[in-house]
């Protein structure tokens, strides 16, 4: 019975994981692309790509590479960036099914990302690692690979199929946030209120300075406190929707 | 770079094993996929393709198509397509 279940989690995670290998395939094709312009090797891009598995991060690390940059840095830097992570596995730690071992989860940590996050957050009820795993499978292949053929050819996919590609992401996650938002007026509010707050964020002089990362914390824990405040869940309705 | 991202993801889960009780964190909790989700989507789309107007098309596209209820890789798709489409066409003009 057990066994069954965690098969099925891990069909179930490789398959809502093929859209987002897709999609991560299309920008690491582009963070492949640019670490090699730029000096590195292509078994450095695809390692950085295998061992860091986050895209704003890694984008912000070659920064610091190119600008010769300190360890010390490097390492502010991606803390700040991936801050956000630390909320989603935070969350995630009330999601995962309880009887799985400490271990488990610890492998799964790997594969925190916004995307497989989002996923892994829109599944009824508790969720088992093994459907985490099975997103992972498909993800991480699609992240490393695409770095691996951005570095060896930049020319290899055309431009406007980048940009079409560059939305599948989004898409998701509005695939993941929408739905529930037409059941419940109180996502809504936070769905419609976090869009506001980053779209000031990202047209007013001093605030457009902030990076995207810590935008992204601020703007989630001001809308989602906001809302946990005002409008507190009831445990029968989170039982039932989240 | 890779240890500090790791451990980001890793010490929530580490340091939080028991069941919240407290009903504040608990929809707190229950917020933060919705405000981050929201937050990194918009109005991030914008800038993703090669033209604001093609981000529109495909964010005001994958609306539609989520609120239709339609599956994670079929509203995806549909953005993907009509970000295509609207480039193709932009180019005649």
């Amino acid at each position: 019975m057990e066994e069954i279940m965690k098969r099925e989690s891990f069909r179930k995670g490789m398959k809502d994981g093929v859209p987002i290998g897709l999609g991560y395939f299309a920008v690491s094709f582009t963070f492949g692309m640019m670490a090699v312009a730029g000096g590195l090797s292509i078994w450095q891009a695809v390692l950085i790509s295998l061992t860091n598995l986050t895209s704003a991060g890694q984008f912000a690390g070659l920064d610091i590479i190119f600008g010769g940059g300190s360890m010390w840095e490097m390492a502010m830097t991606q803390l700040v960036i991936n801050l956000r992570y630390c909320l989603m596995s935070f969350s995630l730690s009330q999601k995962f099914r309880r009887e799985e071992s400490g271990i488990l989860k610890y492998i799964a940590a790997f594969g925190i990302t916004d995307e497989i996050f989002g996923i892994s957050a829109a599944q009824e009820g508790k969720v088992s690692v093994f459907y985490n795993y099975g997103a992972m499978c498909v993800a991480i292949p699609g992240w490393t690979l695409g770095t691996l053929v951005g570095g060896i050819s930049g020319s290899l996919l055309p431009d406007f199929m980048l940009s079409a590609l560059s939305v599948a992401i989004y898409g998701m996650f509005l695939a993941i946030i929408i739905p529930p938002s037409r059941k419940s007026r109180p996502v809504l509010g936070v769905v419609v209120a976090s869009m506001t707050v980053s779209t000031i964020f990202a047209v007013t002089p001093v605030l457009k300075r902030v990076s995207s990362g810590f935008m992204i914390i601020i703007t989630t824990l001001l809308v989602a406190g906001l809302a946990a405040y005002f409008c507190p869940v009831e445990e029968k309705e989170e039982a039932h929707e989240s | 770079m890779a240890v500090v991202t790791y451990l980001i993801r890793m010490l929530p889960l580490v340091l939080a094993k028991n069941e919240i009780r407290s009903p504040f964190v608990r929809s707190f909790l229950y917020y933060v996929p919705y405000a981050c989700l929201a937050a990194m989507t918009f109005p991030a789309i914008l800038k993703a393709t090669s033209s604001v107007v093609s981000g529109a098309v495909g964010f005001v596209v994958a609306l539609i198509a989520a609120y239709k209820e339609k599956s994670l890789i079929t509203v995806a798709l549909l953005a993907c397509a009509a970000v295509f489409v609207v480039e193709r066409i932009m180019v005649f003009m």
